[in-house]
């Protein structure tokens, strides 16, 4: 049953009518076969976000593939649609197939960022199904979510029927089982569901599970209240990544999206050890894919799609170990004709790197990004992300040497320890990277970007409590009114006010839910949208629901306080996080654990998984370009590409 | 060697812009294999020439793009090879974009946009009867001018837009409204559907549309910028095929 012919007059009233169409090469609509338990995953922003995120791809591809499920994928409309989907009575519905929301029998979010939390109630509600999960009837929707957010799920709790942590690709798979059994049953009841649900590794299905509050008002446990529930939930990890090479077929989008190129994604997981950095500890341990499989996802991929451009992704793309061979071999491939662009996202800060981008001709010269994060070599230490200026300045001096021109350099403010000195030493930094950029060039630029620190859970930085939109404001002023005169130097920053709406869902515990739906219900979508983003509605729900954002997002929190997540493991031990946050505070640095000795986090001892690396040969130049000897013992062997006239881009 | 390719635009892609098009088709030929030149300078972009552009949500069963390719290349197609190049490019191109015919045309032609001085359309008009529609059409035809206001970089300019309308004619009712023929002029500034629709003032809805046929002059007579798959046009207009 397809809503398209309802739909199609809409689209003339509406803003870019292609985002609902469908119809992209390398979609997939699968038979709608009655027995099969029937998937909607959907991404919680506009099309042009979500298309491209590689999770969604990657599991309809493996859902598709399956006997007993399929799945169509769908995003938000924006709100012009939305009024008239609303105003016709229409519901949401599958890009692939135009099919009603109604239909299917799991609705799966990707979550990426929490400002994107009032979205997803506010499509659970387009779809036709109660935005409470208790109020759901057996035949309603089952509500699920996936992606790094969910390992602070609590605030979401009440509106969800399950949790996915970690890996999907195999979890997919058995929770497809587990619906297309229940479906087969005729769906006689919720509890059913649930308790299946609650019986497969990784899934938490929060309404078998009670908060306890104490009579201050802090979390006292989150316990189980049903025998189907484990106390504690421990997240999935694929041991091998070369087992799953997807996506096969890359979607390739008729119209404009954000990452318009080919992915592929090298590794997952991090060694590196930033300690403001949830994706890279969550993540671990890394498992990279195999050289041989990475060449041939970017040849076969770049032939299906016709693109001109490939991205190899990963949260530290430079330290991938076959990096050189990877990138030389994409280049010289006859078959791209010499005119590839090869994108590695966040170069590593080293002079080294920077100069095998450089021995290839480029065409395009965009900028370059490097993220130093704070502006100080003590800060740095404090966060654990070991690059001293020396180093960036070599590796910025290397970039304007060879032609490029703009320079963007991505920090964090409100860091834990954090002192005027350290912001002003972001200016210090900015200043002088312009002026090695001036012995270039006539007009060299700077982009400074800032953005405003949310302690995140499963992080040492969990305990901190996060700087109030105030402190942030005044320092991003302090450091405005330092680079006003310098003419070069750009300043961007994130809205603070948006950071500690961000801090709410982050480290809220169940109560929060409250807050969310009550901005929901207040027209409060598209948060994470700089123009709808509004602070009042935030303020109110809070006040409404007698919550304080000082107790929730500005409170340092103690050693022995339970936090909302501590029913959910990510693999790290508890006390090695706490243990690297007292080394933080006295600015001690942490190696990167993939080639030096395991310092034994939990991540992979837990779970009898070791490193998975494509190479033997750890890449030259340290970690990071940190300089740290990850040689072990010999050579390490660096070979210049061939200086063959191709484009080579860098975001 | 330049190519000349007609193609058709019809199905749900309507909806996408006349940029996404054109990014499509840069995709697809680098997907086919097909040389294409490349301008020269700083940054580089294929050597695609596109036609009047189509507005978002309507359709064509006679679109045009010009393509240069690259002379030197050893990939540059053979003869057979452009007779096969319909079927190829119709299989890389998405559900709704169908090459129906490949030509060679000098490389020093004008351009489409220089060239084509006339578009032929079916357009759907909701909510009004095909008596209204035909009352209107007469009392357009009839008039000696048509003034009408419109925005054209960003300034307000006054024209008679009678001279544009070559042929307007009711074609039939539809499920919602009236289908009609029109014949529009493009040169010098053009006239949008929606402006069409307006001055026949009737009111009503923009519906269907469709754009059937594209004319340049030739020696004073019509002809399309390259004939369609049938090799005849809609008459009474066409004297010759394409060159």
């Amino acid at each position: 049953m397809t809503v398209w012919d309802q739909l199609e007059p809409l689209l003339a009233k509406v803003q870019k009518p292609a985002r609902y169409i469908g119809c992209e090469d390398g979609a997939y609509t699968p038979e709608h076969r009655d027995d099969a338990a029937w998937w909607l995953l959907a991404y919680p922003d506009t099309y042009e976000i979500g298309l491209p995120n590689q999770g969604l791809q990657i599991l309809a591809e493996i859902i598709n593939e399956r006997t007993d499920g399929l799945a169509e994928r769908t995003y938000a409309p924006w709100t012009d649609l939305e009024a008239q989907l609303r105003a016709h009575d229409l519901p949401l519905f599958s890009v692939d197939s135009h099919a009603a929301a109604g239909e299917f029998d799991v609705l799966a979010f990707n979550l990426s960022a929490e400002l994107t939390y009032t979205n997803v109630l506010n499509l659970i509600d387009l779809a036709g199904c109660p935005v409470r999960a208790a109020d759901r009837a057996a035949t309603d929707l089952l509500v699920g979510i996936g992606g790094h957010c969910t390992y602070n799920p609590e605030p979401l709790a009440d509106y969800v029927d399950f949790v996915v942590l970690g890996d999907g690709e195999e979890v997919v798979g058995e929770i497809t089982e587990a619906v297309a059994a229940w479906k087969a049953q005729g769906k006689p009841d919720r509890i059913s569901i649930h308790r299946a649900l609650a019986g497969i590794s990784g899934v938490y299905v929060p309404a078998l599970y009670d908060p306890v509050y104490g009579d201050d008002g802090l979390l006292v446990a989150t316990v189980p209240n049903d025998s189907a529930a484990p106390e504690i939930i421990e997240k999935r990890t694929i041991a091998d990544l070369g087992a799953w090479p997807y996506p096969k077929q890359q979607i390739v989008p008729l119209t404009e999206v954000v990452h318009d190129r080919l992915n592929v994604e090298v590794f997952r997981g991090c060694t590196r050890g930033c300690r403001f950095c949830q994706a890279g500890m969550i993540t671990r341990p890394v498992r990279e894919r195999p050289a041989d499989q990475v060449r041939t996802m970017v040849s076969e991929g770049l032939r299906r799609t016709g693109y001109d451009e490939v991205a190899l992704t990963s949260l530290s793309t430079a330290d991938f170990s076959g990096i050189d061979q990877v990138v030389r071999d994409t280049v010289n491939d006859p078959d791209c004709g010499g005119a590839v662009s090869v994108s590695l996202p966040s170069l590593r800060v080293d002079a080294f790197t920077v100069g095998i981008a450089g021995e290839i001709q480029k065409a395009r010269r965009t900028g370059l990004t490097f993220a130093p994060e704070a502006g100080t070599w003590r800060m740095r230490q404090v966060i654990n992300k070991l690059i001293t200026e020396e180093d960036l300045y070599a590796a910025v001096r290397s970039a304007y040497s060879q032609g490029w021109r703009r320079m963007k350099l991505y920090f964090l403010t409100g860091l834990p320890t954090e002192t005027d000195e350290d912001t002003l030493g972001i200016g210090v930094l900015a200043r002088n990277v312009l002026a090695i950029g001036k012995e270039y060039h006539k007009n060299p630029s700077v982009t400074v970007s800032l953005g405003g620190f949310v302690p995140k859970p499963f992080t040492p930085f969990q305990w901190f409590g996060q700087n109030t939109r105030e402190e942030l404001q005044r320092k991003i002023f302090l450091l405005r009114d330092d680079l006003r005169y310098d003419r070069g130097v750009q300043l961007k920053w994130h809205d603070p006010k948006a950071t500690m709406a961000e801090g709410l869902m982050a480290r809220g515990d169940r109560r929060m839910g409250a807050v969310i739906e009550d901005v929901w219900r207040n027209g409060g979508t598209f948060q994470e949208w700089g123009e709808h983003f509004d602070l009042s509605l935030w303020e109110q729900a809070l006040e409404r629901a007698g919550l304080r954002a000082e107790d929730v997002v500005y409170r340092h929190r103690t050693e022995d306080e339970t936090l909302p997540w501590d029913h959910l493991s990510a693999g790290l031990h508890k006390d090695f996080l706490w243990q690297d946050w007292r080394d933080a505070l006295a600015e001690v640095g942490l190696e990167d654990c993939r080639w030096t000795p395991c310092y034994d986090c939990g991540a992979c001892t837990g779970y009898g998984i070791e490193h998975v690396v494509a190479s033997a040969v750890p890449p030259a130049g340290g970690s990071q370009g940190t300089g740290q000897d990850l040689a072990v013992g010999g050579e390490v062997p660096v070979t210049l590409l061939p200086g063959k006239p191709v484009r080579v881009g860098a975001s | 060697m330049r190519v000349r390719i007609r193609f058709t635009k019809t199905g749900k892609i309507r909806w996408t812009s006349h940029r996404d098009v054109a990014r499509i088709w840069e995709r697809v030929i680098r997907r086919v294999g097909l040389p294409v030149a490349y301008s020269q300078g700083f940054s580089p972009h294929p050597k695609l020439h596109f036609g009047l552009a189509l507005s978002t949500g309507h359709e064509s069963i006679a679109e045009f793009l010009d393509i240069d390719l690259d002379d030197a290349s050893p990939a540059l197609p053979t003869p057979e090879q452009l007779d096969e190049l319909p079927r190829v490019l119709s299989a890389a191109l998405p559900i709704g974009i169908d090459v129906e015919t490949v030509g060679v045309i000098a490389s020093n032609a004008m351009s489409l946009q220089q060239a084509v001085e006339s578009c032929e359309w079916r357009v759907e008009i909701r909510g009004v009867t095909p008596e209204q529609v035909a009352a209107a059409i007469d009392t357009a035809l009839a008039a000696p001018e048509i003034t009408i206001t419109r925005q054209r970089k960003g300034k307000d300019v006054t024209d008679d837009v009678r001279p544009y309308l070559l042929h307007l004619a009711v074609a039939g009712p539809t499920d919602h409204g009236t289908d009609i023929d029109a014949h529009l002029a493009t040169q010098p500034r053009g006239l949008r559907i929606g402006e069409l629709i307006a001055l026949l003032g009737i009111g009503g809805e923009e519906g269907r549309v469709r754009r059937v046929a594209q004319w340049t002059l030739l020696d004073g007579a019509r002809c399309e910028p390259l004939a369609g798959p049938t090799g005849a046009t809609s008459a009474p207009h066409v004297h010759a095929r394409a060159s």
